[in-house]
């Protein structure tokens, strides 16, 4: 192999590109991929096999090559698994053969390739099935490292990847004959056109083979027609990009190399991952090469003859002594036309008879074998009973072709087995609004490929009700192909299949022999088709052998399911934009700034960052900080930023009437100016949410939701409003973002509201009055979270950092201040107050000590499941209090409880802690707790196991109210 | 999968948040206690066209959908109103 000194239409030899292959430093030409140039610097051999470790070589020249996967040094990391074909040579590219050691040309495991007699079909299943536990321990570890596939890299930085999104009236994928012509057919009548093509340059098989167009070379026919969709600005060129998946509703997933190809892409994507969506689609995917099964058919220097053509003519590479096996029509006029370009063909040995008018020697035989230590030096034919052997530097084969039906078939479509060309081909509809042309339909003539794409658009168009003349298509060529199936060469030796998971015929009759005779079953035992390339080019012989060896048909043994992806995606583009901070949205309160400045740890609250807390100087820990925050609270004055409660605003006359159906107890006898507790059940009887309602005026409420459920709370009231009260007077909509909400509370509440509002206005408990802050129009709410006297004021979003940084100062001048997330919720538990820790949705009302606030004199959400016996009654678990019976004993939150003179077994198990806090104003562990019959228990004493962290400790029942039950300091 | 909301258009499915069974649209009477219990547990599951319900959140309109469970093929989207 060589360059050759002339041609090669990919290629701009004024630019040289130095690169590196294990090591090695080689040049290569700007527009060689990573493959043509090792080819042409005559690097044959470049890497070993899966599980043989057998010397291999290039086989394709497309994204289906099973041989040549590299590690390529990326970004600081080495990357498995590239295909060479597929890889673009840059100035500096560093690649390195993978699965060998220490060198491709010395590789230690190559002794696999002796034992081969015991690495047959289910080798793995046999031979580590016993001792059982040697297998995670020894055997897997043991058979990743012999036998992997190259390592990934370990950091978790990746490069920077991509997410879009595009719209189109027609993809059309493959830029083939076909699919240009069904491109410029709906670009011209005006149709919003995307075309893909995988590979850098479009024009598909048009760059490879040397068919004629309009009396002209192909090759400018499509690039005349490539300058026309350019010059459209309805319709997008998308080269490098794969299409590798059908899915519903005509989106497509698409991988672009965006910037593989770059010598320093800097923050340039790596890699787009594309959603396409497409009213119609057309798919010209071409069709793929099938390789022959002879023996030795996987030496260095064995490639596609397809493949042969695409270097020769795009990559001006010398294949050297050439002898073609083929079995069909195409082999042999691309040898004769690969001799006629110059190529040195010595010899075409078909099984046919193949007339001898031809520039090279021909036999009518098989290849029946193969030498040369790292690559080919001779091949050994079968023809009329004698064995010849021929020196060659190159074997290149064409066992016929495979149309590449694959993304016809993602929605579960089968394709049927067409005689003629002895392949599969799609049936019509397989994927809604996708029609497959040219060679991915089994029509292989260039004449075939451009009427059957002129078609296929004008169908496109008329379906989305665009008119078209049909095109006067261009005149080429309208050969009939011909082939006589070979699968396998019947003779000594081992003939592979799958290349890549190194499975050969002997593997796959040995499968049907032991039982494996369903094609599924057949691939999962001898691993036929499962590594990186899925079998493109191998599962058509693969299944055709296990037809002979079970003596049924081929399409009545039938295919594997094609499943996506069609090329391997990487997870970082499948994952763009979807890691690290921008795993989920994030939601900032206004006090964000001022609570991160105050030294606050921040900790997520659903998509939202709140405070844990605020430590000082001569903390020894966290809880220091939340024992003074809940003091201040309790003894003075503290300020929290309660903005991300849910907060809807539901207006009309009807809206008082609306809040009596969802919420269980009524709001329409609520008066201006106050404030209600309501719960709201799930149609299922169980509790949704509780918060608060306050009517503002008669048809105004607002009325706000725990954190966690605001999402829920609201979807919940569109729906009951949209479904059951359509033609009612009410609105609603979510205001939570356009109000910051603060509360105040302790003591010193009313000094520190005084001391702001200047007036504070006579505000009962549960009263709320419009106030003005500095000029601003606020709301001010007299509710409590904390069991102490406290307010709530509310101001537009746009003020909130304002008012919060006032408020902790106006705090801390009266010996309080800001408090976190850990001191609300000790202050909330010493309360008994519940959040979504109990309201864990399968609480009733009746559980929480709530069945009072169930109304009985109207309908409501969730009533009549609400009165089903088994929602009510001493069977359920019920809302308790826990107090540590040593008050220093640590207990914790998801332990469970057992009677003391009970093991942990979930026979004796009797209910489980939701929340814990240690309680500086009582000196004591609490919890909160769901006990079997619990609010008839109080004063029992049950064994607290957490066995995940080993907790123990007695605790004791009691009230869930544990600090000021009659709820004075609330509310006098 | 893209959905129609009567509101918005065909959009990608991951705005819209899915409740359920169509079902739900017709509430029992309530001392229907069999009802009930048909409402809130019991689905026909079909093999074909099915009727759900679908938020579609950012602009907070409910959708009937109607489907096949079988091709995938999205039908239809109309607002709850019309879907009694
Ligand atoms: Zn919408």
């Amino acid at each position: 192999m060589k360059r050759r000194d002339t041609g090669g239409s990919a290629l701009n030899r004024a630019r040289k590109l130095g690169f590196s292959f294990d090591g090695r430093a080689l040049t290569g030409v700007e527009g060689d991929t990573l493959a043509s140039s090792l080819l042409a610097n005559g690097v044959r051999l470049c890497g070993r096999s899966f599980k043989y470790h057998r010397p291999r070589g290039v086989m394709t020249a497309g994204s289906e090559e099973p041989n040549a996967l590299m590690e390529v040094l990326r970004d600081g990391a080495w990357h498995p698994n590239i295909r060479a074909t597929m890889q673009e040579l840059h100035q500096g590219l560093n690649a390195r053969a993978q699965n060998c050691w220490p060198s491709v040309q010395c590789d230690v495991m190559a002794v696999n390739d002796l034992l081969s007699p015991f690495l047959g079909a289910g080798f793995y299943y046999k031979t580590f099935m016993w001792p059982r536990a040697f297998w995670e321990g020894l055997y897997e570890p043991l058979i990743r490292r012999a036998a992997g596939l190259g390592r990934l890299p370990q950091s978790h930085q990746g490069a920077p990847h991509e997410k879009a999104f595009a719209f189109c009236d027609l993809l059309v994928i493959g830029s083939g004959p076909a699919g240009l012509m069904a491109a410029l057919v709906a670009a011209k009548a005006g149709a919003d056109v995307i075309l893909c093509e995988e590979d850098r340059q479009m024009g598909g098989r048009i760059l490879s083979d040397m068919a004629q167009i309009d009396g002209g070379a192909g090759a400018d026919w499509a690039a005349g027609v490539l300058a026309e969709l350019e010059s459209l600005p309805n319709v997008r060129l998308m080269p490098r990009t794969s299409v590798f998946g059908a899915y519903d509703g005509g989106v497509y997933g698409a991988l672009e190399r965006v910037s593989l190809h770059m010598t320093a892409p800097g923050r340039t994507p790596r890699e787009c991952y594309w959603r396409i969506t497409a009213k119609r689609t057309i798919l010209a995917t071409g069709a793929l090469e099938r390789p022959i099964a002879h023996p030795d058919n996987d030496r260095p220097g064995t490639m596609l003859l397809g493949a042969i053509a695409s270097y020769w003519h795009r990559f001006a590479v010398d294949p050297g002594r050439v002898v073609v096996f083929g079995n069909n029509d195409h082999a042999l006029a691309k040898a004769r036309a690969l001799a006629a370009d110059g190529m040195d063909i010595r010899a075409y040995i078909d099984p046919r008879e193949v007339s001898a008018d031809t520039p090279f020697k021909t036999y009518q035989g098989e290849v029946i074998g193969t030498r040369g230590r790292h690559g080919l030096h001779s091949v050994t034919l079968r023809h009329q009973g004698r064995e010849i052997r021929l020196d060659a530097d190159t074997l290149a084969l064409s066992g016929g072709w495979n149309p590449s039906l694959h993304l016809a078939c993602h929605m579960n479509g089968r394709p049927v087995w067409d005689e003629g060309i002895a392949a599969f081909v799609p049936r019509d509809a397989m994927v809604p609004g996708l029609q497959v042309v040219g060679a991915a339909a089994g029509i292989f003539s260039t004449h075939g490929a451009l009427d059957s794409g002129a078609r296929a658009a004008m169908q496109a168009l008329d379906a989305l009700g665009m008119h078209a003349t049909p095109p006067d298509l261009p005149q080429s060529e309208d050969t009939p192909y011909a082939i006589t199936p070979l699968w396998q060469v019947q003779a000594r030796g081992r003939a592979w299949l799958d290349f890549a998971n190194d499975v050969t015929t002997k593997d796959v009759a040995q499968a049907a022999r032991e039982g494996f005779v369903s094609v599924e079953h057949m691939k999962r035992y001898t691993t036929q088709g499962m590594a990186p390339d899925q079998g493109k080019s191998s599962n058509m012989g693969a299944l055709a052998v296990l037809a002979d060896a079970t003596g049924g048909s081929i399409p009545g043994t039938g295919t594997t399911t094609f499943r996506p992806p069609f090329v391997p995606v990487s997870i970082a583009a499948l994952g763009a934009g979807g890691y690290g901070p921008s795993f989920a949205p994030q939601r900032f309160t206004t006090s964000d700034a001022q609570t991160r400045k105050m030294g606050a740890p921040m900790i997520e609250a659903g998509l939202w960052y709140r405070p844990s807390h605020f430590p000082r100087a001569g903390d020894r820990d966290w809880r220091c900080a939340c024992n003074r925050e809940t003091l201040h609270v309790r003894h003075a004055v503290g300020v929290c930023d309660v903005s991300t409660l849910g907060k809807i605003d539901v207006q009309g006359p009807d809206a008082a009437r609306f809040l009596d159906f969802v919420y269980t107890n009524t709001m329409s006898s609520l008066k201006p100016g106050r404030v209600r507790y309501g719960l709201m059940l799930r149609e299922d009887g169980h509790v949704m949410d509780d918060g608060t309602c306050a009517r503002l005026s008669g048809q105004h409420f607002l009325i706000t939701t725990t954190t966690a459920a605001a999402g829920e709370v609201m979807r919940h009231l569109d729906f009951v409003q949209q479904a059951y009260c359509a033609d009612w007077a009410v609105r609603l909509i979510s205001v939570t973002e356009a109000w910051a909400q603060c509360t105040i509370a302790g003591p010193l509440a009313d000094e520190l509201l005084g001391h702001l509002l200047g007036d504070l206005p006579d505000l009962p408990f549960m009263g709320c009055a419009p106030v003005t802050v500095g000029g601003v129009d606020a709301r001010l709410f007299r509710i409590s979270f904390s069991g102490e006297r406290g307010y709530e004021l509310a101001v537009p979003a746009r003020y909130g950092a304002d008012l919060y940084r006032h408020l902790v100062a106006l705090a801390e001048g009266l010996g309080g201040g800001a408090y976190g997330m850990e001191a609300l919720n000790v202050l909330r538990i010493e309360k008994g107050f519940v959040t979504h820790a109990e309201i864990d949705g399968r609480v009733t009302a009746f559980d929480l000590g709530l069945q009072g606030m169930l109304s009985q004199k109207k309908d409501f959400i969730g009533r009549a499941a609400s009165q089903r016996p088994r929602l009510t009654g001493p069977t359920r678990l019920q809302l308790v209090g826990l107090r540590a019976v040593d008050p220093q004993s640590e207990i914790t939150a998801g332990a469970h409880l057992y009677p003391g003179d009970k093991p942990a077994k979930a026979a004796y198990g009797q209910g489980h802690v939701t929340s814990v806090c240690y309680s500086p104003t009582l000196d004591s562990w609490l919890g909160l707790a769901l006990v079997e019959n619990g609010r008839a228990r109080h004063g029992e004493t049950l064994r607290l196991d957490d066995g995940l962290r080993g907790i123990r400790a007695d605790v004791e029942i009691c009230n869930p109210v544990f600090f000021d039950p009659e709820g004075g300091r609330m509310r006098d | 999968m893209r959905l129609p909301c009567p509101c918005c258009g065909w959009r990608d499915l991951r705005e819209f948040t899915y409740k359920g069974a169509a079902d739900a649209l017709h509430r029992p009477a309530p001392d229907d206690a069999s009802g009930w219990d048909d409402h809130l547990h019991n689905r026909t599951n079909p093999a074909g066209e099915t009727r759900d319900l679908w938020y579609h959140d950012p602009c907070g309109t409910w959708v009937c959908v109607t489907r096949d469970t079988v091709t995938h093929a999205v039908i239809s989207g109309v607002p709850l109103e019309g879907a009694r």
